[in-house]
């Protein structure tokens, strides 16, 4: 690899009730290279600290200690609004708990980060539609999110978090709440996105067999990574 | 956009909460609503005042007979009381009389254009042949008939000499004959010098018609009776004969002539006839009042009505608005995770506090508009209730809520909406 990576952490550490009696350490110092155009999995115990290292990357949540380069960005230096920024230009977050908003239709969920990066009403609507058709979801559109099925929302979810087209895609667990065969469906959506859109995409798992698929795997144990090896791929399942 | 976009949310919201919502701006709701309501009454009242003045006597004193305010007394309870001997009925002595008015005359003749004089002698009904009309018998003197102004259709007003020898005739209206008689009320000529029985306390009285006028509606005050009663207009002393009293007044109204200053003529009147008429009269006393000295004294009056209003209106906001921002911090608090979501998907925190505070101003003018709606309800049946005025609707005042909506919206939605903005990302998301 000759490229830049895009996602480059060095020496992060997290602690939590920092300066009391506690005081807890929940990542030990890790450093992390994703290239550009990777499909990493991250897998662990639960408790080892995946979501936690996730939100890092995210920008969502700030280091005790470390350095984080994001696109060749020292983030570490970036305010609020920056950071506000980066999140809706550079990153699509996809959670376990889908975390759309309620009283809004699906399709107003899709258009929320477009709509916070400033773009005009027709616009975004014409992309938001196409990214429920990416997704297959035309159909349910302008139904509110308690009206849809869990894989339903999380392949809304999945195309609220490509609207302005960001690099980097990160999911935490995102089959976690769904039976396998939906987890299927959305597993071969980011296999599309990585594959025909160039996506950088990091997925959290405790699915070996979905680990397996992509092209690195990370065991995270303990807030530290133990073990680094690669995948055997979408193309050798 | 992005405050449009806010605004239906916020309006989303609200419907998603009804009840909720409608508790929330109830305070809003009664602070404005009673503002308005106010409002309107005092708007309805000054410009019914008004276009009477500007129509009517803006230079009429009327002089009327009313209670001495040293008959009154005070108990240590504030408890007004009449003390003593003193009468409440007026006797005949107590009235103004001819004499009275007859010096008056004397006295202040050049700023006297004349005096209408008015014997109510009560209302009543006309009928003939199983159909009636109702009536309002009045005797007056010629002075008062061109005061009012009628359109005559038919014959004419008193003469000099009808009023003298109290001749028992009447100027009627063409509504009361079309109602009585079937009169095409275009044709009334036939119906001069006929002959119509009024009824008034079992009572029949004959008259001859000598003039027949026009009935127009609108100068007819509002009254709820279902049946219209129109003016039937006797002599003068025929008014007192039908009464069976000698010629006296508890009011008359004197038209002044053009440039006097109304208000030191009032004083003037008032301190001639109280010394010379009324100085041994341990009861009544004559008070003089203009339209222009009633509007003033009710402008007072309104304007002390409003600051009482304007106090409990204030506190009714003030309990709305930490309604409000109560409310707003409830919803912050579950809307938690929302407030996570939104700053992962790239919310800023001013975009974040936009949306709380547009919520928060869409709940209050939302509320605001409401109690208008109410406020406007209610003044326009209190104004017809209570002045028998058409409501005038106070546009300074809609104005003016709408702003004091949108402010308390903002005053006491920032504090919750710049809580949500600061929210740290992952905490907001990862709350439970
Ligand atoms: N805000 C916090 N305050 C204190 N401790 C925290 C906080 N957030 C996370 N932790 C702790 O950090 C540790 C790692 O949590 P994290 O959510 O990263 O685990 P995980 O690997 O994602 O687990 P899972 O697979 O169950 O999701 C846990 O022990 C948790 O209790
Ligand atoms: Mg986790």
């Amino acid at each position: 690899m000759d490229r830049e990576p895009i996602i480059d952490a060095r020496g992060i550490i997290k602690r939590y009730y920092i300066g009391q009696p506690n005081e807890l350490e929940i990542l030990h110092g890790i450093d992390i290279k994703v290239y550009p155009g990777e499909f990493v999995a991250i897998v662990g115990a639960s408790g080892s600290g995946k979501s936690t290292l996730m939100n890092i990357i995210g920008v969502l949540d700030k280091p005790t200690e470390g350095q984080y380069y994001l696109d060749g960005v020292d983030v570490g230096e970036s305010d609020d609004s920056e950071l506000s920024n980066i999140r809706n230009q550079k990153i699509g977050f996809v959670f376990q708990t889908y975390n759309l908003i309620s009283r809004q239709s699906a399709l107003k969920n899709v258009e929320l980060p477009m709509l916070y990066g400033g773009m005009g009403s027709r616009a975004r609507t014409r992309r938001a539609k196409e990214l429920m058709a990416m997704v297959g979801m035309e159909e349910r559109m302008h139904h509110n999110p308690d009206e849809l099925s869990g894989g339903q929302k999380q392949r809304v979810a999945i195309a609220r978090a490509m609207g302005n087209d960001p690099a980097i895609i990160l999911a935490d667990e995102p089959t976690g709440a769904l039976d396998t065969k939906t987890g299927r469906m959305v597993m071969d959506i980011f296999h599309k996105l990585n594959e025909e859109h160039g996506k950088t995409i990091v997925l959290i798992t405790h699915s070996p067999s979905l680990a397996e698929e992509t092209q690195r795997i990370l065991t995270l144990s303990d807030g530290m990574i133990i073990g680094e090896r690669e995948g055997r791929g979408h193309a050798n399942i | 956009m992005l405050i449009f976009e806010n605004i239906l949310l916020a309006l989303n919201g609200l419907r998603a909460n009804k009840t909720r919502s409608l508790l929330t701006m109830l305070g809003i709701i009664i602070g404005i609503a009673s503002v308005i309501t106010i409002m309107t009454v005092g708007e309805s009242m000054t410009a019914s005042l008004t276009s009477e003045m500007s129509s009517m006597g803006a230079t009429n004193v009327t002089i009327g007979v009313s209670m001495k305010e040293s008959a009154y007394m005070t108990d240590e309870s504030g408890r007004s009381f009449n003390s003593g001997p003193h009468r409440t009925e007026m006797t005949d002595d107590d009235y103004i009389d001819a004499d009275m008015l007859k010096s008056l005359q004397t006295y202040f003749g050049d700023k006297i254009e004349n005096i209408q004089k008015t014997a109510s002698v009560g209302s009543g009904t006309v009928q003939y042949g199983g159909k009636t009309s109702a009536v309002n018998v009045s005797g007056v003197n010629n002075d008062t008939l061109e005061a009012a102004e009628l359109t005559m259709k038919a014959g004419k007003l008193f003469t000099d000499r009808d009023q003298e020898s109290a001749k028992k005739i009447a100027i009627v209206s063409d509504y009361m004959l079309n109602e009585v008689y079937g009169a095409d009320v275009n044709d009334v000529e036939e119906y001069l010098g006929k002959q119509i029985s009024v009824v008034m306390n079992n009572k029949f009285y004959h008259y001859t018609i000598v003039g027949i006028y026009e009935y127009d509606e609108s100068n007819e005050t509002y009254s709820f009776e279902s049946t219209t009663s129109t003016s039937l207009y006797i002599p003068l002393i025929t008014g007192f004969n039908e009464l069976h009293t000698r010629e006296r007044y508890n009011e008359v109204t004197v038209a002044t002539v053009a440039g006097i200053n109304l208000d030191d003529f009032m004083v003037e009147i008032e301190d001639y006839l109280n010394e010379v008429y009324y100085r041994n009269n341990d009861n009544f006393e004559v008070n003089c009042y203009s339209l222009s000295s009633m509007l003033e004294s009710m402008t007072e009056m309104m304007s002390t009505i409003s600051v009482a209003i304007s106090v409990i209106a204030g506190i009714s906001l003030l309990v709305g608005g930490i309604g409000v921002m109560n409310i707003m911090l409830v919803s912050i608090q579950e809307r938690t995770r929302e407030i996570g979501t939104r700053k992962a998907l790239g919310a800023t925190n001013s975009s974040i506090r936009m949306q709380f505070i547009v919520e928060s101003i869409v709940l209050c003018i939302v509320g605001g508009v409401i109690g208008i709606i109410i406020g406007l309800i209610a003044g326009s049946i209190a104004a017809q209730k209570l002045a028998e005025v058409d409501a005038t609707a106070p546009i300074n005042g809609i104005i003016l809520s709408v702003g004091f909506s949108v402010a308390i919206g903002v005053f006491f939605g920032y504090y919750p909406a710049n809580k949500a903005a600061k929210m740290n990302p992952i905490d907001a998301l990862r709350y439970e």
